[in-house]
C-alpha cells in the first residue's frame, strides 16, 4: 500500500444553515480546494446520511462533483449512518492508498434542520433495529439514556461527570468560531443552582439538554493524496496512518453487555495497530460524544483510560486542553454540532487542523499523533483514524 | 373653544401594580434581572432594537419591527395599559418582553425578542411577563399568539395553552392561544422560576444603564452566504476562514 496524506482541508459552520444540501457539502471542498491549491482532483466522495429522506436529494456525489467544477473526475455517494463520514475517508484512502487514485476529495454534509427536531430525531432513530428497536419507539437518547443508566450503575458515573463533559467541550466549542454553540455554560447553571432543571432539563433520564449534542447542518472537507502529491503542496506532511473499522450486533440488547463497547475497542486497536502506535502515544483525539456519556465510555475502549476509569480521568482534568490526552478540543458533537454525515469529516479536519498546528487558542502543544472515533448506529459501525504529522 | 388634540389621543390609563424585579441563574452561570421598565428608559432600548429589524433569521425583522413599533407607541401614549419588561445580565440588555391589560381579567401578551441566544433567555423572559399578569395583576387568562415556529413550540407546546377559536388577537393573523391560571400554576417551579428579592448589588449594575448587546448583529461579509439571511453568521465564518487562508487575520 502507499502512504496517504490529508493536504487540504475546509469546513462551513455547523448551526443551521440556509443553504441547499449541495452547496453544504461543496463549500468544503473549494475551501479545502484553496487550501493545498489543487484545481483537479481524481475521484469525490459524498458522506451523506439523509439527503434523500430530509431534503429530497439523491445522488449527492454526482451533483457535487459538477457543483465544484471537478468534472470529470469520478463520484460518489457513501452512507453509512452517523459513521458516514470516517467511512468516506476509509473509501478515500483505499483508493489512493491502492495506487488507483492520486487525489481524492472527501466531503461530508448534512441538512438536518430542515425539519422540525421530532423529525430529526426519528430520521436518526431509522438505523436502529426495525424490529427489536424502533417499533417500541426506541430513539437515539432513549438508546443513550439506558446505555448511561447501566454505565452509572456498573462504573460509578454520576450526572455530574456527564455534565462535566458538556461544560468541557462546549466551552472549548467557544474557541472554534465553526462550532454551532457559542455560549458559555457552568455546571452552577446546568447542576447546582435552583433555575438548573429549567435551564437544563431531563430529555431521556439521566441524560439532560446539555447532555445531547445539537441537531445541525453543515459540511466539511478533506482532500487525501499519493506522497508525491503531497510534497508539491509545500504544506506539513500529515499522514493518515490508520485506519480501523468494526462492527457489533445491530440491536443492543442482542449484546451480552450493552456496556461493552467492542467495535470501538477493535477499531481503534486496528487503526492504532496499523499506524503503529499506541495509546500513550496519541497527543489529541476527537470521540464521538453525541451524548456526553459516550466521550467517557469511548476514552476508555479506544485506550486511554482502563475500563471504568474515564469519569476518574475526567475529574483529574486530564481530558482538557492542556491536559494529558485532550479530547474533543473543538466542542465535539457537543459543542460543535453534529451534522451527521459530515461528522466523521470534521472530525478528520480538525486532526489536521491540530498537527499542522494551526489551531489557534484551542492548539494542542507540540501534536503529532491525532485519533478519531466515528461511531455509528449505536456502536454497531465504528472506524477510527489515526494520524500522524511527518517532519 | 379650542381642542386639546392629545387629551384625545391618549389612552385613559387603569393604574397597574408593578412588577417586582426577580432574577435567576441562567445556564452560563451568570445572572439574569427581570425588571419592570418606565417611558423614560424606551430611548434607551430603542436603539438595540433597531438593528434586528433587518435579521430575517428566526422571524426577527418582524417580531422586531412590531416590537419597536409597540415600545414606541408606549413611549408616545397610544397604547392603554401596556408594560415593558427588561431582561439583563451584568447590565446588558439580554430580551424585552411586554403586552397590556385587555381588562381587570384578561391580559394580552405582545412579543418577546432574546437579544442572546442558546441560555433560554426568552423562555425566562416570557415566564416572567406571564408571572406578571397571573400574579402581580391577578388575571384569569393572557391572550397569546406566536409568529414564529420557535415561539410557537415554546409557548403553545411547552404551556399546552388553549385554543381560543372565537377571539382575535391585536396582533391579527393566527386565532388566539390562551394562558389560563391553571396551565400557569402547573408551570410553576419547570418553566417559571426565579427569585426575589434581587441582591442589592444585581439590581444597581441593572438599574445603572440598559447596556448594549455584547453580540449585535454585523453586516454580512459573504454575500452568497447572506443570500436569504442577511446577517447569517454562517457568512462571517465563512469569511473568516478564506481571510485566514489568504494570510489576512
Amino acid at each position: 500500500m502507499r502512504n496517504v496524506y490529508a493536504i487540504g482541508i475546509g469546513i462551513t459552520s455547523f448551526t443551521r444553515l440556509e443553504f441547499q444540501l449541495v452547496e453544504i457539502a461543496s463549500y468544503p471542498v473549494m475551501f479545502a480546494l484553496r487550501d493545498c491549491g489543487l484545481k483537479q482532483v481524481d475521484q469525490l466522495y459524498v458522506a451523506n446520511m439523509g439527503g434523500a429522506r430530509l431534503n429530497h436529494q439523491t445522488a449527492l456525489g454526482s451533483a457535487v462533483v459538477d457543483s465544484c467544477n471537478l468534472l470529470p473526475a469520478g463520484a460518489a455517494t457513501i452512507e453509512n449512518g452517523p459513521a458516514s463520514g470516517a467511512a468516506a475517508i476509509k473509501e478515500g484512502f483505499m483508493a489512493v492508498a491502492s495506487g488507483m487514485h492520486d487525489v481524492v476529495v472527501v466531503t461530508g454534509a448534512e441538512r438536518m434542520r430542515e425539519v422540525n427536531g421530532l423529525e430529526a430525531t426519528d430520521f436518526v432513530a431509522s438505523l436502529t433495529h426495525p424490529l427489536a428497536e424502533y417499533i417500541y419507539g426506541v430513539t437515539l437518547p432513549s438508546l443513550a439514556a439506558m446505555f448511561t443508566r447501566l454505565y452509572m450503575e456498573k462504573y460509578g458515573v454520576t450526572e455530574r461527570h456527564l455534565a462535566m463533559v458538556g461544560v468541557k467541550n462546549q466551552n472549548n466549542a467557544l474557541k472554534n468560531e465553526f462550532a454551532h454553540l457559542q455560549q458559555a455554560i457552568t455546571l452552577e447553571g446546568i447542576l447546582d443552582s435552583e433555575e438548573a432543571f429549567t435551564n437544563n432539563p431531563y430529555v431521556a433520564e439521566p441524560l439532560r439538554f446539555f447532555d445531547c449534542c445539537p441537531v445541525s447542518d453543515g459540511g466539511a472537507c478533506v482532500i487525501l493524496a499519493s506522497e508525491e502529491v503531497a510534497k508539491k503542496t509545500g504544506r506539513p506532511m500529515i499522514r493518515l496512518a490508520g485506519v480501523g473499522q468494526s462492527t457489533d450486533t445491530h440491536a443492543v440488547l442482542a449484546r451480552k453487555d450493552p456496556t461493552d463497547l467492542l467495535a470501538v475497542r477493535r477499531a481503534a486497536a486496528q487503526s492504532m495497530e496499523m499506524a503503529g502506535v499506541k495509546p500513550k502515544d496519541v497527543d489529541v483525539a476527537e470521540l464521538h460524544d453525541a451524548f456526553t456519556i459516550l466521550e467517557i465510555a469511548e476514552s476508555e475502549e479506544v485506550g486511554f483510560f482502563k475500563k471504568g476509569e474515564g469519569h476518574l480521568a475526567l475529574e483529574r482534568g486530564e481530558t482538557e486542553l492542556g491536559g494529558k490526552i485532550p479530547i474533543n478540543v473543538s466542542g465535539g458533537l457537543k459543542g460543535r454540532g453534529h451534522p451527521v454525515g459530515a461528522t466523521g469529516v470534521a472530525q478528520a479536519y480538525e486532526m489536521v487542523y491540530q498537527l499542522r498546528g494551526e489551531a489557534g487558542e484551542r492548539q494542542v502543544k507540540d501534536a503529532k499523533v491525532g485519533f478519531t472515533c466515528n461511531f455509528g448506529g449505536f456502536g454497531n459501525n465504528v472506524i477510527c483514524l489515526t494520524f500522524i504529522r511527518e517532519d | 373653544m379650542s381642542v386639546d388634540l392629545e387629551k384625545l389621543l391618549r389612552p385613559v390609563e387603569r393604574p397597574m401594580a408593578p412588577f417586582p424585579p426577580k432574577y435567576m441563574v441562567l445556564a452560563s452561570g451568570e445572572n439574569m434581572v427581570v425588571r419592570q421598565v418606565g417611558r423614560k428608559d424606551i430611548p434607551s432600548i430603542l436603539p438595540y432594537i433597531r438593528p434586528l429589524i433587518h435579521v430575517e433569521r428566526d422571524y426577527y425583522d418582524l417580531v422586531a419591527a412590531r416590537i419597536y413599533a409597540e415600545l414606541l407607541a408606549y413611549y408616545r401614549y397610544r397604547v392603554q395599559d401596556e408594560y415593558v419588561l427588561v431582561v439583563q445580565v451584568e447590565g446588558e440588555l439580554v430580551a424585552v418582553v411586554n403586552g397590556r391589560m385587555v381588562n381587570a381579567d384578561v391580559g394580552m401578551s405582545y412579543h418577546t425578542i432574546a437579544l442572546r441566544r442558546g441560555l433560554r433567555v426568552g423562555a425566562h423572559a416570557f415566564a416572567a411577563k406571564m408571572e406578571y399578569h397571573f400574579d402581580i395583576l391577578n388575571q384569569k387568562e393572557v391572550l397569546i399568539v406566536a409568529e414564529s415556529p420557535i415561539g410557537f413550540r415554546r409557548w403553545m407546546i411547552e404551556y399546552e395553552l388553549e385554543k381560543r377559536p372565537g377571539i382575535q388577537h391585536e396582533l391579527g393573523g393566527v386565532p388566539s392561544y390562551a394562558l389560563t391560571k391553571e396551565l400557569f400554576d402547573r408551570a410553576r417551579g419547570t418553566l417559571i422560576v426565579g427569585r426575589r428579592p434581587v441582591p442589592e448589588d444585581v439590581l444597581a449594575k441593572a438599574e445603572e444603564a440598559i447596556l448594549p448587546p455584547s453580540d449585535p448583529p454585523r453586516p454580512p461579509a459573504y454575500l452568497m452566504a447572506a443570500a436569504r439571511s442577511e446577517y447569517d453568521p454562517t457568512g462571517t465564518a465563512l469569511m473568516l476562514q478564506q481571510w485566514k487562508q489568504e494570510g489576512k487575520v
